[in-house]
């Protein structure tokens, strides 16, 4: 393992994250704060929606912003760099195993979800005003969730960039990303689909589900969620499958 | 000193055509059905076929084909970017394969295409690249801005690459590749699409690597580049090398090397004939009423035969033009058509 070649890469798409910095969060941070606007705050003040709902929705908010930038962090630029031009070429040619370039692109997305994480509370916070109730009492238990969380957003990322071509994007957001956050738990809690048993449990391999319900569970635990040892075991599955998928896409890419 | 490079048998099946812009631009591989075994039957695509050769540590080697023949192949297999179906590559002392890491840190790769880091300044693809390579701050700040210089990008070095010309891309993918001190620099058609004076320019600059004891891999296309350049060549098609040598032995290598371009006011058939007997000819050709063409073992000697000959057939000499042995007849003479083809 070549430590230096891995941190020079790792610095390279620090450099061009930086330089997207605005873009970036634009892109993954305005769709989940304007739903925070108009769910948290409008709908909550104008009496369609309990006051609650405001720190019910919270971890939500902070689970797909966590999931779409890091999907996208590591996604997007991927599926473009594998394109005819072949940018990704010079980084493959670094003296470093194949495997290791595909790992510094999940370690530099699961920066970019964690940071999309961060900024997330305290924007959603404001965006909501007055009445968020979270409780900050477990770090630990959120951290580690926050770290599986980015982990499998930016895994997931590294296969679905090397699973589809750039004329798929559009696909990918109404197939894959449009039902992933509307089945992701992610406005409402998992145990109130009691009511559909058959979806309840469809939704499951919906990885977005362990999100919300572990950042619900770590800063919200005043509502129902699934217990958080569950989620952290789930989520280590997930991830671990991510991984094995990703990396495996990634080399049949890398390789003709 | 520069590093050898040994391939042993290699063979290259694709089953779906390679990304074009790493590999050969256009196809004309030669396409089998995959046996009656396999449930779906899949197009195969055969671009090298059993490919043995060795390359002299500090050569300037080169492989010479039409599209398609397999030298990005070759080259994508030395450079770790193409997987063999079967056979050995070996890099100095490392299997490219089985070393992937030890191969990647002795060469430098320029692709067919640009293959350019879009998100970054001419300058930083540079500065990252040599950073890839372990160079300390002040070696790669030093290096690239010499790079600039010498490959003149200097006044664009800190835009985005995306606005580049093909040129000035192509110069900057090969300052790149040298950024790191490559012992073995692989170029695949680096002088595609570069203007004639850059063309020289980059001659010189092949050399002049050349010079520091570096081993030097180029596929071409055009034969002057061959010629001029390359102190040992292979002529590759249909994925399979066809002739190996210097490029004076190849093309020593061909009887009746030597093609005199006649023209006369007009051809009556004793001439063809007379011209037909004269020592040394091999091949007349008559076309267009006044054009004969004389493939032949010698050039000039054969002048004052064929004047006589003309004299005695009472007609008039107007155009005489000789063209020496060359690998474009070399070509024509291994595989029945031109390079061009």
């Amino acid at each position: 393992m070549n430590w230096k070649t891995f941190f020079a890469l790792l610095q390279r798409d620090g450099h061009v994250a930086r330089r997207n910095l605005l873009p970036m969060l634009l892109q993954n941070l305005l769709q989940p704060l304007l739903f925070t606007f108009v769910f948290g705050r409008v709908m909550t003040t104008s009496g369609l929606m309990p006051p609650e709902y405001k720190s019910m929705l919270l971890p939500g908010i902070m689970a797909i912003a966590m999931v779409l930038s890091g999907v996208q962090a590591v996604a997007m630029p991927l599926i473009t760099e594998f394109q005819f031009t072949r940018e990704i070429e010079d980084r493959l040619l670094a003296p470093i195993e194949t495997g290791w370039l595909a790992v510094e692109k999940i370690v530099a997305g699961m920066v970019q979800a964690l940071v999309a994480g961060l900024v997330v509370i305290p924007a959603a916070w404001l965006a909501m005003g007055s009445g968020v109730n979270l409780n900050f009492g477990h770090p630990l238990e959120f951290a580690v969730v926050c770290l599986l969380v980015a982990f499998m957003a930016s895994a997931g990322g590294l296969t679905l960039g090397c699973s589809i071509g750039q004329t798929q994007i559009g696909l990918m957001f109404s197939l894959v990303i449009a039902p992933m956050m509307m089945f992701g738990c992610a406005y409402y809690p998992w145990s109130k689909l009691a009511a559909f048993p058959i979806l309840q449990y469809a939704v499951l391999i919906n990885p977005l589900v362990y999100a919300s319900e572990g950042l619900r569970g770590t800063i919200a635990p005043q509502f129902p969620h699934i217990p958080t040892a569950i989620v952290i075991g789930a989520l280590v599955v997930l991830d671990g499958i991510l991984l094995a998928a990703g990396l495996k896409k990634f080399n049949g890419k890398a390789v003709s | 000193m520069g590093i050898a490079i040994r391939i042993e048998h290699l063979r290259k099946v694709y089953d779906s055509p390679p990304p074009s812009a790493a590999r050969g631009a256009g196809f004309s591989f030669t396409s089998v059905r995959s046996g009656p075994k396999q449930e779906k039957k899949k197009t195969e695509i055969v671009a090298l076929e059993d490919v043995s050769m060795e390359i002299g540590a500090g050569e300037i080697f080169g492989l010479l084909g039409p599209n398609g023949a397999g030298k990005s192949t070759t080259i994508g297999i030395l450079t770790t970017r193409t997987h063999p179906t079967s056979g050995r590559a070996i890099l100095g002392e490392y299997d490219v394969w089985k070393q992937q890491v030890k191969a990647k840190q002795l060469i430098g790769v320029v692709p067919q295409r640009p293959n350019l880091d879009f998100a970054l300044t001419a300058r930083e693809i540079l500065l990252f690249h040599g950073a890839y390579f372990g160079q300390s701050g002040r070696e790669r700040e030093q290096k690239s801005q010499a790079l600039l210089e010498k490959f003149k990008l200097t006044d664009r070095a800190d835009q985005m690459v995306r606005g580049f010309s093909g040129g000035m891309m192509q110069r900057l993918s090969i300052a790149r590749a040298m950024m790191h001190d490559p012992e073995v620099l692989f170029l695949d058609e680096p002088s595609a699409g570069l203007d004639p004076q850059t063309r020289l320019l980059l001659w010189e600059i092949i050399r002049d690597y050349n010079r520091a004891g570096k081993t030097i891999v180029l596929t071409t296309h055009y034969m002057d580049e061959a010629d001029s350049l390359c102190e040992r060549l292979a002529i590759i098609d249909h994925g399979r090398i066809i002739a190996q040598g210097t490029p004076q032995d190849l093309k020593s290598s061909i009887p009746g090397g030597y093609l005199l371009r006649l023209r006369f006011n007009r051809v009556p058939e004793e001439l063809t004939a007379a011209l037909q007997v004269l020592s040394g000819v091999s091949e007349v050709r008559s076309k267009d009423g006044t054009g004969v063409d004389v493939y032949a073992d010698r050039g000039g000697p054969l002048i004052s035969g064929i004047v006589t000959a003309a004299q005695g057939s009472g007609v008039d000499l107007c155009d005489v033009h000789i063209a020496e042995p060359s690998l474009e007849t070399l070509f024509l003479h291994h595989t029945g058509r031109s390079l061009r083809d």
